[in-house]
């Protein structure tokens, strides 16, 4: 009889398990991971146990922790704004990060052009998944709520704007971003390149930048209009 | 801006003629004029002038010199601001944007002649009118208060010295003393504008009068930003501040300038500085022009045209729009869809659909800010709100520290919007 339950218990675990692991897909594959992070991570990030920071932060315990976080780290003006807004690097924003560092943060000094493979994103994840203690929105068990990255097809970033529109919906934007480019308190928008204004505006409609009245300006603006605007401020000085 | 010849031309003409009439400088250019150089009314008459360059010949009535934005007038009170600070002149629109700039108020307006007269004795025809006087006072609204009284108990409501007069009067309290203010019911200029006014006064007792008292009477049941300012208060001032809601008498109030008391539900307060806000309504020259619908004057939301008279457009506080509240920046955002509208009809300029937005900040405390801000859209019906957000409670002092000087951002943005 003791025998029996004994058995039960462990086709009961093994059923346990078989379930996690058909909900829980894992990020990427770590060990690949580790490799790409050397090639690719390593000249200015350290993590792991003995990390430091170097030319970037140690990304020790990266999942779930406010971004600009480390007082004794000098960041740029630009992450310590997104900080203050909320940002806060889960899962998807790292990813979105990785893939495109100014489309989230258009003033970093990560000085790196981005992962643009998913799959290279998805295994330096699953490695510096394994220096977070308490990993925070990490959606193992439900990889369909995932979003990937600043979802822009090819399409929408050649729409070319329409300059014209483009400066009379500026008269929304000019009520407080200065239209000769001063910034004090909230930053300048003119003269960027084309794509990193659309690249940036759509972050904010997708609420991977956090500022909740951009969010808001951005949430209502069409992809012609989005164009219309770079074309527009991209000509101011 | 690029000055270019047109605009040249056209400030040069307005120049050459421009005594002793100034009204005769148009030449055949259709003639916009517009009445009141605040946040709505320098707006337009900025963008109608650059956008057209020099097409429409653009007149800005507007009787003072210096204009004091009503936006950061609290801040003023609160020491965080001087007053030349919010101080704004009309010389680079005259001179950059070719606008005929007069300091004058306007008296009249002849809807079927289509012309304004003016205190001064001038009139000015146009072909498009826009309207952007503020508010005036509904009177009798606080028994015991009319405008003679403004003196003793000033509103502090149109900034510049009156809101000189309400920062002298609290600084002269005796220690211990109550300052009082009497909350306007709704819709009034700038819904949160009563409450960071008491969080500025509240500041500045903590500093200079740490015993006195400041005792709010509210006709209103809730205010705007409430759990933000109540949350704030109770941080930064705890129990300085007191409120009374209509439950308690604050609809029923009464107050007495000479005895300097406020008498709330019978009960009789002395008081040693009194800030009345009463119930507000068009600026008067609205009701003059016979546009206004009981207090406030109705406008078609696309164009913000006057559902009275299609060649008049009102803008900000004035009006009856729909779900925007009264505030410079949406006043400035009206502006802007007034003067594509303007210039459409004049000279066949592109139109597109109008879009409208506000955000309002307010400082509870130093680096303590907070905002509350809409997207709008325009129905048949009204001036729509679609998506909104407002600050959280318990929020950290990095993001409270950034509101503020983001701020401090849009006050540079929205002043050189305006004035150029």
């Amino acid at each position: 009889m003791r025998h029996a339950v004994l058995i039960l218990s462990v086709c009961a675990a093994i059923t346990t398990a078989a379930r996690a692991e058909e909900g829980a897909r894992p990020i990427g594959d770590a060990e690949r991971g580790e490799t790409v992070f050397a090639r690719k991570c390593a000249s200015c990030h350290q993590v792991g146990p003995d990390a430091r920071h170097r030319i970037g932060p140690h990304l020790n315990g990266i999942f779930g922790r406010k971004a600009a976080s480390f007082p004794e780290f000098n960041y740029s003006r630009s992450i310590e704004r997104a900080r203050d807004d909320g940002l806060v690097w889960d899962l998807r924003r790292l990813d979105a990060y990785l893939e495109n560092p100014k489309a989230l943060v258009s003033g970093t000094r990560m000085n790196f052009a981005g992962l643009k493979n998913q799959r290279d994103r998805d295994d330096v994840l699953a490695y510096l998944r394994i220096f977070s203690d308490n990993p925070q929105n990490i959606p193992e068990a439900a990889p369909t709520a995932r979003k990937m990255e600043v979802d822009l097809p090819e399409e929408v970033l050649s729409i070319e704007g329409d300059a014209a529109f483009g400066e009379y919906l500026s008269s929304e934007c000019t009520t407080c971003h200065q239209v000769d480019g001063d910034n004090d308190g909230i930053p300048s928008i003119t003269g960027w390149p084309e794509e990193d204004f659309v690249v940036a505006m759509h972050a904010y409609k997708q609420k991977l930048r956090p500022h909740p009245v951009m969010q808001m300006m951005a949430g209502r603006l069409s992809d012609e209009e989005i164009a219309a605007l770079a074309a527009y401020f991209k000509g101011l000085e | 801006m690029t000055i270019n010849r047109r605009i040249f031309l056209g400030t040069a003409a307005a120049a050459t003629m421009a005594a002793p009439m100034v009204m005769g400088a148009s030449h055949g250019r259709p003639r916009v004029v517009v009445i009141g150089g605040g946040a709505g009314g320098a707006t337009a008459a900025r963008y109608v002038a650059k956008d057209s360059k020099g097409e429409i010949d653009v007149t800005l009535v507007e009787p003072t010199r210096s204009y004091y934005t009503c936006f950061f007038s609290n801040l003023y009170i609160g020491g965080f601001r001087e007053l030349s600070s919010i101080a704004h002149s009309y010389g680079t629109l005259a001179s950059e944007y070719g606008i005929n700039v007069v300091h004058d108020w306007a008296v009249g307006i002849d809807r079927d002649a289509k012309t304004v007269s003016l205190a001064g004795g001038d009139t000015l025809p146009y072909d498009r009118l826009i309207l952007s006087p503020g508010i005036d006072f509904v009177e009798g609204a606080v028994p015991g208060w009319d405008i003679s009284q403004q003196g003793r108990m000033p509103h502090a409501y149109k900034a510049g010295s009156q809101t000189e007069l309400l920062k002298a009067q609290i600084e002269a309290m005796p220690e211990g003393g109550v300052f009082a203010m009497v909350a306007p019911p709704n819709p009034y200029r700038c819904p949160p504008g009563p409450y960071e006014r008491v969080s500025m006064v509240a500041h500045k007792l903590r500093e200079e009068n740490p015993t006195a008292k400041i005792l709010i009477v509210d006709p209103k049941q809730n205010f705007s930003k409430q759990a933000l300012f109540e949350e704030g208060w109770a941080k930064h001032y705890g129990g300085m501040i007191e409120r009374i809601g209509p439950d308690f008498g604050g609809e029923n109030v009464s107050v007495d300038p000479m005895a300097m008391t406020v008498t709330i539900d019978g009960a009789v307060e002395n008081v040693d500085a009194c800030n009345v806000i009463p119930a507000q309504k068009a600026g008067r020259i609205c009701e003059l022009a016979g546009i206004t619908e009981g207090n406030w004057a109705p406008v078609v939301p696309q164009t913000m045209q006057s559902r009275m008279d299609e060649n008049i457009h009102v803008l900000g506080d004035a009006t009856n729009q729909g779900d925007m509240p009264k505030s410079g920046f949406s006043a400035n955002s009206q502006a802007k869809v007034a003067a594509m509208a303007v210039r459409g009809a004049l000279t066949d300029s592109r139109v597109f659909p109008a879009k409208f937005s506000n955000t309002c900040w307010s400082l509870i405390d130093t680096e303590d800010g907070v905002k509350v801000g809409a997207t709008y859209e325009a129905t048949d019906e009204k001036i729509a709100k679609v998506d909104g957000f407002i600050s959280d409670t318990g929020e950290d002092e990095d993001l409270r520290r950034q509101t503020f000087e983001e701020s401090l951002g849009w006050y540079a943005g929205i002043t050189s919007d305006m004035f150029g």
